[in-house]
């Protein structure tokens, strides 16, 4: 199933940079648990002494959050989501910034509700890292144990030991605006750090980076979150980010929780059509009975998995195969009439945009779209094998 | 995109060097014309009747004029009272702009524009308004000379009083502009390091809007050391005590217009020596 | 000065008054130039000369505004097809108007001094002509709770007196008399004007301030007057004359003639102006 890896929905190929750590992620099956009880740390749940345990309520004008997350300490959580869908504002409420509504907010035992922000164990790495420009790398990284109560030499000792920890000795003196992304980005994450913080919040951490820095940074920033002993959060929209990152994943749309897990298991069963498309995954939901799924887009398909009741059913583009004419003699059963509704190129293939009896996308070669001549409007009938779907209890 | 922590691009800070630059060469390049010729009438307007005080300046008897104790009394008191209100304007007005510009509360536009309202008001009715407020006989005066025997009027702190009446709204509205250009995520960041709302405020927002604040300062300073109006109503007009320059060259005025010249003058050449002291990017922000 | 107040100042009132007649008549008497102008303008006055029309313009000091302002309705009734207009004003700001050329038929002052200032620029049509006089006055707050009688008593430790500055003709003034009474008053404050001066009364912020009979007059009852012999030492004089390029000057003689008319002074006195 190699087929299946994540692919990002802006990504460029399917072979994508370092995998993901998904150490024990075979625990398949899982997604349909009302509450997935993934990760390294089954002690987790339903109350963990320590590390993070919280019900995040804000009700905003128009906007309505409600999302429950818990982590244990050392697990590094990612919020994924569309923009709008609530990510931000679950980490503003986490670090005291956004004030909760309703539910709770509990760090190593303790209750942190009414916990105004400068009292709380959180550390922020900002999209836009928000280094204080008038003072020195050092100086920003000082100024978290300096507000803690340490003397001021004390604190540049210390300010001085994580700037060296991140690599950046040489730049302790040089204001915010002499540093590169990546070195502003690092000189956040020690700024943060230096509170030691029992959760660590990062907004977008690599947004705000050009395409070479970044994945120099995500590296790094692997290693030092690794590092980290405690909690950790970031939010962010770019699902490579995610995977890469974090241990979990913590999709929201609208405000809510639509599916958590490993990376791993979120790119191989997403129940969203956000998510699909995320991992680059055709997504239908439907009713299965054995090995028929009657979608609830009209036509069936057929999968090698045996289940009863309401299913996802998941392929690839690329498990696609495209034919002019109704192929004859075939033992396609999953064969539909389509129609070409966009086309565009995707890395060194075509992605078709299919409409018809079912919307699909499919990825052909270059070479192929040119001998079934494709083009908007274009008749096509496409096909895949039960072999490359997969079905899993919605 | 490295520059996104720079808040050049929002907050009021700036570099001033590299930025005058820029200008200066931009300024080359070719100025249209119906921004070049308004520009140099509105130069010419302000400097003009300044040049008609510097050519029928009675030059010859300038030192006789200016050798009197009284003159240096009043420039003297000018100074003291101009810079005693600006500070007043800046321990009392910063704090309002923060809470203008950051918190929210009921009828805070409201409250924003009553800030603005000595602006408006003709600076005498202000020095009345000082008077039935702070007077002898007034609301609040009344106690203060009841309980602890303070009577404001007639006093140099009653000038200091007046002058930062008039000058505190220069230097509200110029900081909370700036504060309003600040990205308040600043704050939020030193929140998030263990910083209290006030330690946020003093170690990271004040430094942010240094700028900003410096140039009101140099406004309200300006308008204290021209204040007449509200001075005079306020505070009378003793020599010494309460007759500032501006009320020296207003009663010289009235039978000796050479000497009011002279007088104005010297509070000329002490402004601008200031102001350009201050250097013109101090000025650039507001 | 142990009596009742009401009573000494009733008593002060009586001598000012009486003293105020002297000087008008040894005043009417002396000055051959005022008698002169007044047989002038009686001459051309407003009795015979039905024939005057148009605007007159009078540039006169700010305490004549009263008086002046029903003296002009006076006159437009008089002859109809005139109009006055006022400008009032600080005496040397008019002054300075004058001399910087403004279009003014008749100016009236509340100082030979500043008249002085048009007459030197020959801008003044004849001689000035005293039309009348004001006397200083103490304003003390309503009641006169700090039971003030005297210019001297305003010497008294822990009072607040405001003077006129010393470059204004009331702070001027107020100077002469205290140096013909050998007084030495220092002040909390030197006013820009005499309204500063009342008003700092008016407001209670000072207990007392010296100040002319017609702006006691015109405070209406907001302070309380108190006369002192010294203020016949300090006299002002009114002059008014009619100036060189007066646009109107036959009209603008008639309202010289009106001011110092029997009825013109009538109006003058019930504002408080002493007769010349």
């Amino acid at each position: 199933m190699t087929d299946n890896r994540p692919a990002a929905a802006d990504g460029a190929s399917a072979p994508q940079g370092p995998p993901a750590p998904d150490n024990d992620s075979c625990t398949g099956g899982a997604g349909g648990n009302p509450k997935p009880a993934e990760g390294r740390h089954p002690t987790t749940h339903p109350h963990p002494i320590t590390g993070l345990d919280a019900r995040l309520v804000v009700d905003r004008a128009a906007f309505h959050l409600d999302i429950t997350l818990t982590a244990a300490p050392g697990d590094v959580l990612a919020l994924l989501g569309p923009n709008g869908a609530g990510k931000t504002t679950a980490l503003r409420a986490l670090a005291g910034l956004t004030p909760l509504t309703d539910g709770h907010l509990n760090l190593d035992g303790a209750s942190l509700d009414r916990t105004p922000p400068e009292s709380r164990p959180v550390g922020v790495v900002f999209q836009d890292y928000l280094l204080f420009p008038h003072l020195t790398a050092l100086d920003n990284v000082a100024f978290g144990p300096r507000c803690q109560g340490v003397s001021k030499s004390e604190a540049r000792e210390q300010a001085g030991a994580w700037l060296d920890r991140m690599g950046l000795a040489a730049h302790a003196g040089a204001k915010p605006r002499r540093l590169s992304g990546g070195q502003a980005q690092r000189v956040a994450l020690a700024r943060a750090l230096a509170t030691h913080p029992r959760l660590l919040l990062l907004d977008e951490p690599l947004a705000a980076l050009d395409a070479r820095t970044r994945l120099e940074v995500r590296g790094q920033l692997r290693r030092h979150l690794a590092e980290f002993e405690a909690v950790a959060v970031l939010v962010t929209h770019d699902p490579l980010d995610a995977m890469v990152l974090a241990d979990r994943l913590v999709v929201i749309e609208h405000g809510r929780v639509v599916q958590e897990g490993t990376p791993a298991d979120i790119a191989r069963h997403p129940r969203t059509d956000y998510i699909a498309q995320l991992v680059g995954l055709n997504l239908y939901r439907g009713r299965a009975e054995r090995h028929t799924v009657r979608l609830d887009a009209g036509p069936e398909i057929t999968t090698t998995e045996d289940l009863s009741g309401p299913v996802f059913v998941a392929f690839p583009p690329s498990a696609v195969t495209l034919f002019r004419d109704r192929p004859t003699g075939a033992s396609a059963r999953n064969l539909w009439r389509c129609e070409v509704a966009g086309l565009e190129t995707h890395g060194d293939q075509i992605r078709a945009d299919l409409d018809g009896e079912l919307s699909l996308a499919a990825d052909v070669t270059t070479v192929a779209a040119a001998e079934l001549e494709l083009h908007p409007g274009a008749a096509v009938w496409a096909t895949v094998k039960a072999m490359q779907t997969h079905a899993y209890p919605a | 995109m490295t520059s996104l922590h720079e808040p050049g691009a929002a907050a009021g800070p700036r570099t001033g060097r590299p930025r005058r630059r820029r200008v200066g060469t931009g300024g080359r390049r070719g100025v249209p014309l119906p921004l070049l010729l308004p520009g140099l009438l509105a130069l010419a307007f302000l400097l003009l009747p300044l040049v008609a005080l510097l050519v029928r300046a009675p030059w010859g008897s300038l030192p006789d004029q200016l050798s009197s104790t009284e003159v240096w009394q009043a420039l003297q008191l000018s100074l003291v009272s101009a810079t005693a209100a600006t500070a007043v304007s800046l321990v009392l007005g910063v704090p309002l702009a923060w809470l203008l510009a950051r918190t929210e509360f009921p009828g805070r536009g409201f409250v924003r524009a009553l800030v603005t309202l000595p602006l408006v008001l003709p600076p005498v009715v202000g020095g009345v308004a000082l008077l039935l407020a702070l007077g002898r006989n007034g609301v609040i005066g009344k106690w203060l000379d009841a309980w602890f025997g303070i009577t404001l009027p007639f006093t140099t702190t009653g000038v200091v009083i007046a002058e930062a009446f008039v000058a505190m709204p220069f230097l509200v509205i110029s900081v909370e502009g700036t504060l309003r250009a600040a990205d308040p995520r600043f704050e939020e960041a030193a929140t998030t390091l263990g910083a209290s709302r006030f330690t946020a405020f003093h170690r990271v927002t004040l430094p942010l809007i240094a700028p900003g604040i410096a140039a009101g300062a140099v406004l309200a300073w300006a308008r204290a050391l021209g204040e007449f109006g509200a001075t005079i109503t306020f505070a009378g007009n003793f020599p010494g005590r309460t007759q500032t320059m501006p009320l020296a060259v207003y009663l010289a005025l009235q039978n000796d217009p050479d000497a009011a010249i002279s007088l104005s003058l010297v509070l000329l050449a002490v402004s601008i020596a200031v102001l350009a002291g201050l250097r013109d990017r101090w000025m650039t922000t507001s | 000065m142990t009596r009742s107040v009401r009573r000494t100042r009733r008593m002060l009132q009586l001598a000012g008054a009486g003293a105020a007649a002297l000087m008008a008549l040894s005043a009417c008497s002396s000055s051959s130039d005022s008698a002169k102008s007044k047989d002038t303008s009686a001459s051309s006055g407003s009795s015979d000369s039905p024939k005057l029309s148009g605007d007159v313009t009078v540039f006169a000091a700010a305490s004549l505004k009263e008086s002046f302002t029903a003296l002009g309705k006076e006159f437009e009734k008089q002859h109809p097809g005139t109009h006055v207009n006022f400008n009032f004003g600080g005496s040397d700001t008019l002054a300075a108007s004058i001399t910087g050329g403004a279009p003014a038929d008749v100016f009236a002052a509340a100082s030979p001094k500043t008249m002085k200032i048009v007459t030197d620029k020959k801008d003044a049509a004849g001689t000035p002509a005293t039309f009348v006089r004001n006397q200083l006055e103490i304003a003390t707050l309503p009641g006169n709770p700090q039971k003030v009688a005297s210019l001297k008593d305003l010497t008294k430790s822990g009072l607040k007196v405001v003077l006129c500055d010393k470059t204004v003709p009331c702070g001027a003034a107020a100077q002469k008399a205290l140096d013909a009474g050998h007084l030495k008053l220092t002040p909390v404050s030197y006013e820009q004007d005499v309204k500063g001066a009342l008003n700092k009364v008016e407001l209670k912020e000072a207990d007392a301030a010296v100040v002319y009979k017609t702006d006691v007059h015109a405070a209406g009852g907001k302070v309380e007057g108190v006369e002192f012999p010294e203020s016949a030492k300090a006299i002002n004089d009114y002059p008014i004359v009619l100036l060189k390029n007066a646009p109107n000057a036959q009209t603008a003689k008639a309202f010289i003639a009106l001011v110092q008319s029997a009825e013109g002074q009538k109006v003058l006195s019930q504002a408080g102006f002493l007769k010349p």
